[in-house]
């Protein structure tokens, strides 16, 4: 069989497609966006779609899986949160087609807003959840997935995480099942749960947890690896792989389906070693579970090893003790290097504004929580997808309520409006909130790299679509008598607005269009350029946070004409006027609109 | 042969990841087992990028250890700087000679240190400098410059020359081959 370099989230796709799986839907989030990217490669024989957000994907899913046809559901552990409705009700119904939900999970929060561990969901769900350890692995479990789901009747959770997702090892390819031929057929006592229902199904779900913990001790993938000592290594997922690299002759038992906890098989295991360490990541979830099936034996656990973070060989020696961690460069005087919103970005000029305004947005979930960044800082909250705009209702009602008033802003890009503000939105707008919601359309899920939205024009397999036009949505759709339109470029244009439509007594959105600049691939943008003789070091350009942007020996600003887009904003703000396209004729973004841009002509 | 581990970090932008992709490719055909973690995310919008990458007869960890890295290939000095504990004690350290400031250092924040080239001799087995950017603009497009440093890293690694040509051959569209072949011979031939 052929051997492929693939990355977690590249064999999952592979798994959906071997399996048989005919749908998948989801939500982009790091770092699971790229298992549907690659589910794409298919696309002759899955059909799959992005869904609005994550709840959506999943009830979609189901409904695929009422059909009998294969369904598959990805999304980002924060995301799972938003589906938990869906999760818990497909668990009650179980599946006709197998239903396998992805949870890619974040220890460490490379790109997420908590390190919730998931595998409490699947717990509380009452449904197995497949931990993978490597690339191989992670395409086994959707095939293994699959086969258990539609045994058990049961949706099943696939717990990769960030490292199983992002890392690449060698994967043996196969062929692919075939699909099952979809059929709806009704089945009310089993979908409909009305509480009636509901009560017959729980007494199933219960019988069926049973099953799964018998299933679980004889589960080949829940594997006892021999080992030369009386020591044992209790480890799921990715934990597995730096405890073989710490013990090389202890025992190991590796728990690739770690709920229903393999009882018995972990008592068989427990027998051969006199102490067992628990490698996991986050919570103490195999390790609890191996506390009560093995109460007398001596388990080191999380009161060792860290709650917090990803684990790593070097994590699990130095919680050990057994690695000298002293550094020999302690990192003094080396800069960070944080992301910033790109050379261009469509987003910067509206931050440069609230600053110029000293006014700290509510901000959302997207490549605009960057503009929470020094030097635009502009942005002091930033709680889940969809809270600025509730957020900010909340902020204002309470202090409407003792008599304050507090002119505020929420901003939520394109995507994360669609995904869960315009619910945020129908609140403002039905409880007369006064507070200025800021739209940030750059027509595209930029953050997690570029993923289509219904704001696109087309889906994620590339069909052209009507775009939903956000403004006529709140204007024409919600009734929204004040909703204005202003270009990202447009520094005066934006701050005009803004100042009038904070200091109205009524709610109102001002949707800030411009594609993402990266839409603009490929071109030789004729770049802005510095008279350094009108220069006079004020930096204010600075303050836009531009990456195009530093200064020169001689302090004065310096523009990088390999980055930079003439998107013209800098030359705006400059109080000298000192900033100047290099060349009129050329080509500058800021003169384009993506539309044009394709075609090869102006604006 | 016990597990080896080769670090590649930089600006994302830089192409670090088609680099690590191409070498862990070459690892796979010269028979050894590959992992290889990768950093995603917010990282790709100007942030620090790592990747790395380990093989050997039977490989674990994707990710490296610290003071246990054979190879650190860096294409900016800074990010060098950076990940130089991960270092073994006669760890080779091949760095693009390009200097890229971080957002809060061309804000005003913070200083670029002036003395990496320094603490980099200081902290490593052996510093290689080369002026990747450089090597790869003048052959046509300063984006090469990952295949330049690839190239710089094959000439110090035991592997069959074939088996990199053949990759690159694989990998790399054809419009972009021909640069990217002689981006790697400018790497592979360079002397320091």
């Amino acid at each position: 069989m052929a051997k492929e370099l693939l990355s977690g989230n590249e064999a999952i796709a592979r798994g959906a497609w071997e399996a048989g799986i005919t749908f998948a839907s989801a939500y982009p989030g790091t770092p699971s966006t790229e298992i549907l990217e690659n589910i794409i490669r298919y696309k002759d024989d899955i059909y799959s779609q992005w869904g609005a957000n994550e709840k959506t994907a999943m009830e979609e899913a189901l409904g695929a899986s009422f059909t009998g046809a294969r369904a598959l559901v990805a999304m980002k552990h924060v995301g799972l949160n938003v589906a938990a409705d869906p999760l818990f009700s497909a668990s009650y119904i179980g599946v006709t087609g197998a239903l396998v939900i992805i949870s890619a999970d974040d220890p460490g929060m490379h790109s997420s807003q908590n390190e919730q561990d998931n595998r409490h969901y699947a717990i509380a769900a009452k449904m197995p959840v497949l931990e993978p350890s490597d690339s191989q692995e992670a395409k086994d479990m959707v095939l293994e997935a699959v086969k258990i789901s539609e045994t058990f009747d049961t949706p099943v959770m696939i717990r990769m995480t960030t490292r199983t997702s992002h890392s690449r090892s060698a994967v043996e390819l196969g062929g692919r099942q075939t699909p099952p031929v979809p059929e709806y057929k009704s089945d009310f006592a089993k979908r409909n749960l009305l509480p009636g229902n509901a009560r017959k199904r729980h007494a199933v779900v219960e019988e069926r947890l049973k099953k799964l913990a018998v299933f679980s001790d004889s589960f080949a993938y829940n594997t006892i690896i021999k080992g030369k000592e009386r020591v044992g290594v209790l480890a799921s997922g990715v934990s597995y792989q730096y405890g073989r690299e710490v013990f090389p002759d202890a025992w190991f038992l590796k728990l690739a389906l770690p709920y229903p906890f393999p009882v018995k098989l972990f008592q068989r295991f427990a027998a051969m070693v006199d102490k067992i360490y628990v490698l996991e990541e986050n919570d103490p979830i195999i390790e609890t579970f191996a506390r009560l099936a093995a109460p007398q034996k001596e388990i080191v656990g999380k009161e060792v090893f860290p709650l917090q973070g990803e684990l790593s060989q070097d994590v699990v020696r130095a919680s050990l003790g057994l690695k000298d961690m002293t550094l020999r460069h302690a990192g003094e005087g080396v800069p960070g290097r944080p992301p910033s919103l790109c050379a261009g970005c469509p987003h910067t000029a509206f931050f440069y504004n609230l600053g110029v305004l000293k006014v700290q947005s509510k901000g959302d979930i997207g490549c605009y929580t960057l503009g929470a960044l020094r030097p635009l800082s502009a942005m002091d909250t930033c709680v889940d997808m969809g809270a600025s705009i509730t957020v900010q209702l909340g902020i204002e009602k309470a202090l409407e309520k003792a008599g304050k008033t507090n002119p505020q802003v929420a901003v939520i890009g394109d995507s994360t409006f669609f995904h869960s503000g315009i619910t945020g939105l129908i609140d403002v707008i039905y409880n007369q909130g006064k507070s200025t919601v800021v739209i940030l359309d750059n027509s595209i899920t930029a953050m997690t790299g570029h993923q289509e939205n219904p704001g696109s024009g087309r889906t994620l397999m590339g069909q052209p679509v009507r775009q939903i036009d956000i403004l006529k949505l709140v204007r024409d759709g919600l009734g929204l008598e004040h909703a204005y339109e202003v270009d990202g470029y447009e520094v005066k244009a934006i701050r005009e607005l803004l100042k009038r439509e904070m200091a109205r007594p009524e709610p109102s959105v001002i949707v800030i269009r411009r594609p993402c600049v990266l839409l603009y691939r490929k071109a030789k943008w004729s770049p802005m350029v510095v008279d350094k003789e009108k220069c006079t070091r004020c930096k204010t350009c600075l303050r836009l946070g531009c990456p195009a942007i530093s200064t020169d020996v001689d302090g004065k600003s310096l523009i990088n004409v390999s980055l930079c887009t003439g998107c013209g904003v800098c030359a705006q703000v400059c109080p000298y006027k000192a900033i100047s396209y290099a060349d009129e004729k050329g080509l500058h973004i800021g003169a384009m609109t993506l539309e044009s841009f394709a075609k090869g002509g102006g604006k | 042969m016990t597990t080896q581990s080769i670090l590649i970090c930089g600006v994302g932008g830089q192409g670090i990841l088609t680099a690590s992709d191409l070498l862990s490719d070459v690892l796979l055909q010269a028979g050894y087992q590959v992992k290889k973690s990768e950093v995603h995310g917010m990282s790709q919008r100007g942030g620090d990028v790592i990747s790395t990458v380990r093989y050997g007869d039977q490989v674990f960890s994707p990710l490296p250890a610290l003071k246990e890295t054979h190879y650190i290939l860096a294409f900016e000095k800074l990010e060098a700087l950076r990940n130089i504990n991960y270092l073994s004690e006669k760890g080779i350290v091949l760095v693009n000679d390009f200097e890229w400031q971080p957002l809060p250092v061309a804000a005003g924040f913070e200083k670029y240190p002036q003395d990496v080239v320094a603490q980099l001799q200081k902290l490593s087995g052996e510093l290689v400098l080369i002026p990747a950017t450089r090597l790869a603009a003048e052959l046509g497009n300063d984006k090469a410059s990952n295949v330049v440093l690839i190239g710089l890293l094959a000439s110090r690694m035991d592997i069959d020359k074939k088996i990199w040509l053949e990759v690159i051959h694989r990998k790399v569209p054809p419009r972009f081959l021909d640069l990217n072949l002689k981006a790697f011979e400018s790497g592979y031939g360079f002397k320091p």
